[in-house]
């Protein structure tokens, strides 16, 4: 029960701290909202926003938890209030959990801003809404803690956003958002297929549009490995590092 | 239970080849207030967070209230309160906001974490600026809100780095008095200072650390009463002094003999007698030798004699060095 309520309210501050921060509003929602209309704008006939739609669902998710983390780790690392957490008596792993949940929920947020855009401009029938929600979960949950990671492995806010845009950048080209991963040169592909981000969106694509080329069954897997495998890295990393 | 409430055995801290603290052991008994007094850099805040989880010891034991604190740090962070060494709340909140905040991390329920943060506002004097938020508040504010924050959850042992290190003095005795109130309420409390004045007013022990040991660890009474064997007499006289020096002392030692006399000025001098005798005696000798006594008072030690004694660090430096680093 006490680990309950410590959880709730890290959640809770967080949340309703960091959600209209500056750094959040900027990469989190403005950048996706830019991309999107670029992209809409671009494409024009009703179709081709369908064809897009799950690249720049991804997109935003991806900017949107990425940055959220290294506003409420980093920051909160350099004013050393996060150490009034590290001194909590609740266990690392929930603590980390209490700490990247918010993000989550603001990157599933961020997901949906473009598909309000799209209501408005194509006919959204026949797309699986429920395979989509779930593609989306798992998209935040990985690129959260691919953002935790991030966060612990640098010291400054300003190092985690340009750390962070080494990983986003290759991201929006490699992981088959716009381009189709097979018009790829062969020799670039296998990187396409290291990218969590690639089974993300195909299992959106799918659901939207049932375009996806790779069994969602085995994307779902996928990022639950990253999933796991990020989160465990980053507690030992705070383990190792923070707790000194 | 244990007669002591933290017990410390050969705790050591390397940071990667150089040893911050080297086998340190000490206790503090319940309801004690147990002060680390050492210069900057002696390893009083890596011991703390050692004892807190903040920091893994290299090597050594710690008990905390019968709980190892190296094996199962969860439940002795349940019992603690920690006031670091830096005002450390988030700048965002409003000083309620953080208190409330800070009991719902130790489990506290919601009803009780909005009492007890009212009650501490008024008891810390900021019922006016709870509101406001903590980036607002001036150093001694944010100090005292960050001593709130550490014991709203009513820990049994509160460990305080350095509470009055850089803040106003009308604040630091404020803080002062609200450590001694929580103490007579049953806290077990643990402190660092580099204030020997702090130290000497405030703990029931203390442990003098230099350059990671702990060089001697007692009763400030006990530590005091030591240089206390010697009883010194500090005389002021008048300026008109009608027999030479010399003549003066010659005459004070045939009417007291083995006394032993300093002079400070031309004006002061130090007796020091064989044994302890009233003052009145020395003050008719000087009347009669034509020298009126201005002022006559007993010297006691303080902490700071000793420490400069068994350390053989003078205070000023300590000082010195603290401002330095604290203008970087
Ligand atoms: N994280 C760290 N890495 C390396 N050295 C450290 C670290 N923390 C403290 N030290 C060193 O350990 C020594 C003790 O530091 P500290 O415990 O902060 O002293 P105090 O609190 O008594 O001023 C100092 O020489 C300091 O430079
Ligand atoms: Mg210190």
């Amino acid at each position: 029960m006490n680990a309950l309520i410590a959880f709730w309210n890290i959640l809770l501050k967080d949340m309703k701290t960091y959600y209209l921060k500056p750094p959040n509003i900027s990469w989190g929602i403005i950048f996706p909202i830019s991309w999107t209309l670029m992209f809409f704008v671009r494409s024009g006939s009703a179709i081709d926003i369908r064809g897009i739609l799950p690249g720049v669902m991804a997109l935003s998710i991806l900017f949107g938890t990425t940055s959220m983390l290294s506003v409420t780790i980093t920051f909160e690392r350099r004013s050393r209030s996060f150490e009034r957490l590290l001194l909590a008596p609740i266990s690392l792993n929930l603590l980390m959990l209490a700490k990247t949940t918010g993000a989550i929920l603001f990157g599933i947020i961020n997901a949906f801003i473009p598909v309000l855009y799209a209501l408005f401009l194509t006919d959204l029938a026949g797309i699986n809404w429920g395979a989509t929600l779930l593609g989306v979960i798992f998209i935040a949950v990985t690129s959260t803690f691919l953002g935790l990671f991030i966060a612990v492995s640098v010291s400054e806010a300003f190092e985690a956003q340009t750390f962070s845009n080494f990983f986003r950048f290759p991201m929006m080209f490699l992981c088959g958002l716009f381009i189709p991963i097979g018009n790829l040169p062969a020799a670039i592909r296998p990187l396409s297929y290291i990218m969590p981000l690639t089974y993300g969106a195909d299992i959106i694509k799918h659901a939207i549009n049932r375009a996806g080329i790779i069994t969602p069954g085995l994307s779902f897997l996928v990022l639950l490995a990253y999933s796991i495998g990020l989160f465990w890295i980053s507690t030992f990393n705070i383990k190792r590092k923070w707790i000194y | 239970m244990d007669a002591n409430i933290i017990e410390v055995t050969n705790l050591s801290k390397y940071f990667d080849d150089f040893q911050a603290v080297k086998g340190i052991s000490f206790a503090v008994k319940p309801g004690e207030v147990f002060g680390f007094l050492g210069p900057n850099g002696a390893g009083k805040t890596t011991t703390i967070n050692m004892l807190t989880g903040l920091a893994r010891p290299t090597a050594g034991a710690i008990r905390i209230n019968g709980s190892d604190a190296v094996q199962d740090i969860a439940a002795v962070q349940q019992m603690i309160g920690i006031v670091p060494d830096e005002s450390n709340l988030y700048d965002e909140l409003s000083g309620y906001d953080n208190l409330v905040f800070c009991a719902s991390l130790y489990g506290v329920r919601k009803r009780e974490r909005e009492r007890r943060a009212e009650e501490l506002l008024e008891q810390f004097g900021l019922a006016d600026t709870g509101r406001r938020p903590f980036k607002a508040y001036s150093k001694g504010m944010k100090r005292k809100l960050t001593i709130a924050a550490g014991i709203i959850h009513e820990p049994q042992i509160l460990f305080l780095d350095e509470p009055t290190t850089g803040i106003d003095v009308e604040s630091a005795r404020q803080i002062r008095r609200l450590v001694r109130e929580l103490n007579d309420g049953g806290t077990t409390i643990f402190l660092t200072t580099h204030y020997i004045e702090e130290a000497e007013r405030l703990c029931d022990r203390v442990g003098f650390i230099v350059g990671g040991k702990v060089v001697r660890i007692d009763r400030v009474t006990a530590l005091m009463g030591e240089d206390e064997k010697e009883y010194i007499i500090e005389f002021t006289l008048g300026e008109g002094n009608s027999r030479p020096e010399a003549g003066l002392d010659q005459a004070m030692l045939q009417a007291f003999p083995g006394v032993k006399i300093n002079r400070v000025d031309h004006r002061r001098l130090r007796v020091i007698p064989e044994k302890r005798e009233p003052i009145a005696g020395f003050i008719k000798f000087f009347e009669d030798a034509g020298q009126p006594v201005y002022e006559a008072k007993i010297i006691r030690p303080t902490l700071e004699d000793v420490f400069v004694r068994i350390t053989g660090i003078e205070i000023a430096k300590m000082k010195r060095e603290k401002e330095g680093r604290r203008k970087r």
